[in-house]
């Protein structure tokens, strides 16, 4: 089945990978900008990863038949350092009209910090100025569930934000039902031991049907699995579900959301 | 929320999913054995931690029913920190 993994990091991963998901059906991926492992120094170390992420990664991708579209912020680790994440937010729109960049992300949140909200608030900002979409982190473990309220809070409270424009991402058990009712979409992640397992990820699509789902990897440099959504393709045949079912949470809902951005541009198998 | 997908026949869930939670259960069991046979003892705050997997294992002991099969987001917010609807107010943003 083709597919579309809305949230990896392709920087991280190698050619092979590429060459691994062209044949299980991944037809497109997503890519928000991250951490590194390590806090950037500057904002020209900003620039020259969305260099790569906007001019290198498509390319590499191209070789395999696999389109790459991707998204640009200081990720919430590096929030920590107000004056360096305002540089950057100012640096972002040079990037903003290049082809294949859907929006600002993955912001969010990590440690639920003020530095890391204010961070946050700038850059809802800057998208609502420049019209982009949103793509968002929510934080690990123990975190997520305050985290994620944090976050909803801020979106919610401003009256400007199109909530079909924003995917709240690593939704797990507790989290969905409140991003969903609030009207945003909502990312699973199918990591191998934290966030969600492939099964974990089918039971909540049994519990709240398929409308702003959506599945991912978020493959990156750590314990992560690039090939994780045709688990899950696997997992709700196994189940019985449905093709079409299956279809609109892998490939539909992907592009329902992507075309949303002014930067997406697609083209079919 | 629409299109929720029909529900599957228990019989089938059921033989599907009893030897693999056979095993989570026995990894789990054995794993509080090892908690147990451990030496020394755990300072507050890692005994605190313990604690919530007693109150887990409680937790998944609890009937549900049909309605409201919601063991799984029980226990991520038995291990969630709490949320404070005033967080703006404390951080000034
Ligand atoms: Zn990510």
């Amino acid at each position: 089945m083709n597919y579309i993994d809305p949230h990896i990091h392709m920087v991280s991963r190698t050619t092979d990978d590429y060459e691994t998901l062209a044949k299980m059906g991944c037809v497109a991926v997503s890519e928000p900008a991250f951490w590194a492992g390590y806090d950037r120094g500057s904002v020209e170390g900003f620039r020259d990863y969305f260099e790569q992420l906007t001019a290198f990664e498509p390319k590499r991708a191209g070789w395999y038949g696999v389109q790459h579209f991707t998204w640009l912020c200081i990720n919430a680790k590096e929030a920590e350092n107000v004056a360096l994440s305002r540089e950057v937010i100012a640096m972002i729109p040079e990037f903003l009209d290049r082809p294949g960049v859907l929006g600002i992300g993955e912001i969010g949140l990590n440690k639920n910090t003020r530095n890391e909200a204010t961070v946050f608030l700038e850059h809802v900002e800057l998208a609502l100025k420049t019209g982009e979409q949103l793509l968002i982190h929510t934080p690990h473990l123990e975190d997520k569930h305050q985290g994620t309220r944090m976050i909803i809070d801020m979106l919610a409270g401003d009256a400007r934000v199109d909530r079909r424009r924003v995917l709240i991402d690593h939704v797990e058990e507790h989290t969905v039902r409140p991003v969903l009712e609030a009207g945003f979409w909502a990312g699973m992640t199918l990591y191998p031991v934290s966030k969600c397992t492939p099964a974990r990820a089918v039971d909540i699509v049994e519990m709240y049907g398929p409308e702003r789902l959506l599945v991912n990897s978020a493959g990156d440099w750590g314990p992560s699995k690039p090939t994780a959504v045709p688990d899950f393709i696997l997992e709700m045949r196994r189940r019985g579900h449905d093709e079409a079912l299956i279809r609109r949470v892998v490939y539909d809902n992907p592009l329902t959301f992507f075309r949303q951005s002014r930067g997406f541009r697609f083209t079919p198998r | 929320m629409s299109d929720i997908p029909p529900a599957r026949p228990v019989a089938a869930t059921f033989e599907n999913e009893f030897l693999p939670v056979r095993a989570k259960l026995l990894e789990v069991a054995a794993a509080l054995d090892r908690l147990d046979r451990g030496a020394g003892e755990l300072d507050e705050a890692a005994a605190a931690r313990r604690a919530l997997l007693v109150d887990a294992v409680q937790l998944l002991a609890q009937s549900c029913d049909a309605t409201h099969t919601d063991r799984a987001e029980r226990l991520q917010l038995l291990f969630s920190r709490a949320y404070d609807a005033d967080w703006r107010q404390a951080f000034e943003v």
